[in-house]
């Protein structure tokens, strides 16, 4: 492996009896990358990341987490990642500080009181170090849980899904401790399926079905779908989105308040239908830039969700 | 405001959905009756039969031969063999391989025909005084019928007196016949048996349940770590139990303590080791706590109504005796009485330990089958 990839694996292949979760799955993150793990929801990303982390052993392929071989050193991978899984799983009958002491007396960490102190105040939860974890608020569960499991100083943190059903100012402020914490040269992976959230990464993979549909830095993306854009506005906006919709050559539209964004692949087709749009002279029509938003949006019409399909 | 019966119908249809749905619950339900019934309505029996009987034949004349036949025959001995010394039968009552020794007095045929009414001695292993009972009641026809038979002719006019020989019956190790001296040192075995499987089963599922497992052990800890981390502090707890339940024989119940100290702390160890190894076990296969809760109790069932503890195990039919065989309780139960109400030394209790140890290494091996330290 090369020494800038924190994660590096090729062709990993997970069943769970017949069904495949994960299927041939390659993956590259760069060291320091806020790299997003996108999929709706059953397409294998859990599985993946407890892949990564050594949790799980995969049935096919391998590769490297930290330098470490995924499927041989599973122990040393868990000493030097911290992972954060989608349901809180502090002890809610234990305290903030006997939380986090557990915690790092799992990884024999040295001067843990130390670290756990430093690590209560940053939180801003000194005052409160003695309260059960369980009485938490939502949002406070999330940042303790993060805290948590940063507070051996791991090299790589796995973040699953981490701010699902949290409200959306402690979400900002978690995605401010993300960026802080990826300033600091720590690489993030998370999961997630809010756009809000992907569009704050700098790698993007996209999953479905447990096959990776596309990855590449996030500005690369909508020029790697190939998707073209034209922005409209105008008067009745509702009619014309129905009418769009059916249209040929219009792969998808969204709605951005009272402005549509209207994308498909096809450049010359989608152009064809603008002239006809701008010719009617309703709607001002103005060819725009992709952006990750309409690349998400095109991502997840593809693949609807998974354990639909999955049954089958 | 009214009663809805379509809402009715539909939050009843959810229930059996849910009913069927929870395979454990379900199972629970048609299995418990289903054991319970077979257990008290084949497997008990409080008048049990063929109980071993050991013979120390110093005489073997026509009518020592003709009440051990009688003895026989009647249903309630089982006559497995003979014993040439009183020490010999002390140890066979002591170690519980029989439950009689009866003793025929050197030159007791001579006795009979000068009409001294000499004495035979049944001893009896009275711990469990309901399944000696029946036996001991029996032990006078026997005898009359015994002299019926063989004292005709001669010797009947010689036997004159109206007793040509009594049965001194000597019951040991509980001679009152008390049913609590019985019961006490069992009811350690149930008590052991219902916490320690219980808690460590619990214990273990909550930390799936609560998704607290996935975290730990993502972090370095070793799965020998979580384990006994989790297990020891239930040993201790298992300990107070003891302690506290000794101390309430001894004061409320006056149950004495008169074996080894030391075997039946060995025995007590490698009897809480088995329950918390079923724990671990029923902890792999279960998905809640509740289920955990409910597979525990069905484990007991057997604990309590197979094992001896209730009800004879010498009355149980072959096939009743072979789960009891099975199950931890049953030896455990035994070695307490053994070494509380009869003075049994560690050798005594050896093969008692040895059946523990053989179920606890099948339970270990398939704890450990089913217990993986990755998630898959």
């Amino acid at each position: 492996m090369t020494d800038d990839l924190v994660i590096s694996v090729r062709g990993i292949t997970k069943r769970f009896g017949a069904r495949t979760v994960v299927d041939h799955f390659d993956m590259d993150v760069p060291k320091g990358a806020i790299y997003g793990f996108l999929g709706p929801n059953g397409s294998g990303k859990t599985t993946t990341i407890r892949i990564m982390c050594g949790l799980l052993t995969a049935d096919e392929g391998d590769g490297t987490c930290l330098g470490y071989d995924i499927r041989t050193e599973p122990q040393r991978i868990k000493e030097n990642v911290g992972y954060m899984t989608q349901r809180f799983s502090l002890y809610e009958d234990l305290t903030i500080r006997e939380n986090l002491d557990f915690v790092g007396r799992m990884y024999r960490m040295k001067g843990r009181r130390a670290a756990v102190t430093e690590a209560l105040e940053e939180l801003g939860l000194a005052d409160r170090a003695g309260q059960l974890a369980g009485t938490l608020s939502g949002g406070w569960k999330q940042r303790l849980a993060l805290a948590a499991c940063m507070l051996h100083k791991p090299a790589l943190l796995l973040l699953d899904e981490p701010t699902a059903g949290v409200d959306p100012k402690a979400r900002r402020d978690f995605w401010d401790e993300i960026r802080r914490l990826s300033a600091a040269g720590v690489t993030v992976l998370v999961s997630t399926h809010y756009m809000d959230e992907a569009v704050q990464c700098d790698h993007i993979a996209y999953i479905a079905y447990g096959k990776k549909l596309i990855s590449g830095p996030a500005q690369e993306i909508p020029g790697m779908i190939g998707l073209h854009t034209w922005r409209v506005q105008g008067p009745e906006i509702g009619a014309l989105e129905a009418e769009l919709r059916s249209t040929p050559g219009v792969g998808q539209v969204a709605r951005f308040g009272a402005v549509l964004h209207v994308s498909g692949t096809d450049a010359v087709a989608l152009e064809a239908v603008a002239k006809a749009g701008m010719a009617r002279g309703l709607h001002r029509w103005q060819k725009k830039e992709a952006e990750l938003e309409e690349a998400f949006i095109y991502l997840m019409a593809g693949a609807t969700d998974n354990f639909s399909g999955n049954a089958a | 405001m009214s009663f809805s019966p379509a809402r009715f119908f539909a939050v009843l249809a959810k229930e059996f959905v849910q009913m069927r749905r929870d395979r454990v619950t379900f199972a629970l339900m048609i299995g418990v009756p289903i054991m319970q019934l077979l257990i008290f309505g084949f497997a008990i029996n409080t008048d049990p039969r063929h109980l071993p009987t050991l013979v120390e034949m110093a005489d073997s004349g026509p009518v020592a031969r003709a009440v051990v036949s009688g003895m026989q025959a009647s249903g309630y001995f089982e006559v497995i063999g003979t014993v040439t010394s009183a020490a010999e039968g002390d140890r066979a009552l002591r170690e519980g391989s029989a439950s009689f020794v009866l003793v025929i007095p050197p030159g007791f045929e001579r006795d009979v025909a000068r009409g001294l009414s000499p004495d035979l001695l049944l001893s009896v292993d009275a711990s469990d005084p309901t399944a000696a009972a029946a036996a001991v009641g029996a032990m006078p026809g026997i005898a009359a019928t015994a002299i019926a038979e063989t004292l005709s002719g001669a010797t009947a006019t010689a036997a004159k007196s109206p007793d040509p020989f009594t049965v001194t019956v000597h019951r040991q190790y509980n001679a009152e016949g008390k049913t609590s001296t019985n019961i006490v040192p069992g009811l350690l075995a149930i008590i052991l048996a219902m916490t320690m499987v219980m808690i460590t089963a619990v214990a273990i599922v909550r930390e799936t349940e609560k998704g607290t497992m996935e975290a730990l052990i993502a972090t370095p800890v070793r799965p020998a770590e979580v384990m006994l981390g989790k297990i020891i502090p239930y040993v201790l707890v298992g300990y107070v139990q003891t302690l506290v339940f000794l101390l309430a024989a001894k004061l409320l119940f006056d149950v004495p303590f008169i074996g080894s100290r030391l075997a039946f702390f060995l025995g007590f160890n490698i009897y809480i080791v088995v329950n918390l190894a079923l724990g671990f076990l029923i902890s792999t296969l279960s998905r809640s706590q509740m289920q955990a809760m409910q597979i525990s109790f069905f484990t007991l069932l057997p604990s309590i109504l197979l094992s001896g503890f209730m009800f004879p195990f010498a009355g149980m039919p072959g096939w009743a005796q072979a789960i009891g065989t099975a199950i931890p309780a049953t030896h455990f139960l035994r070695l307490t009485r053994k070494v509380m109400l009869k003075g049994a030394e560690i050798r005594d209790i050896a093969p008692d330990m040895a059946a523990i140890a053989v179920i606890m290494a099948v339970i270990v091996v398939a704890a450990l089958m089913r217990y993986r330290q990755t998630l898959d």
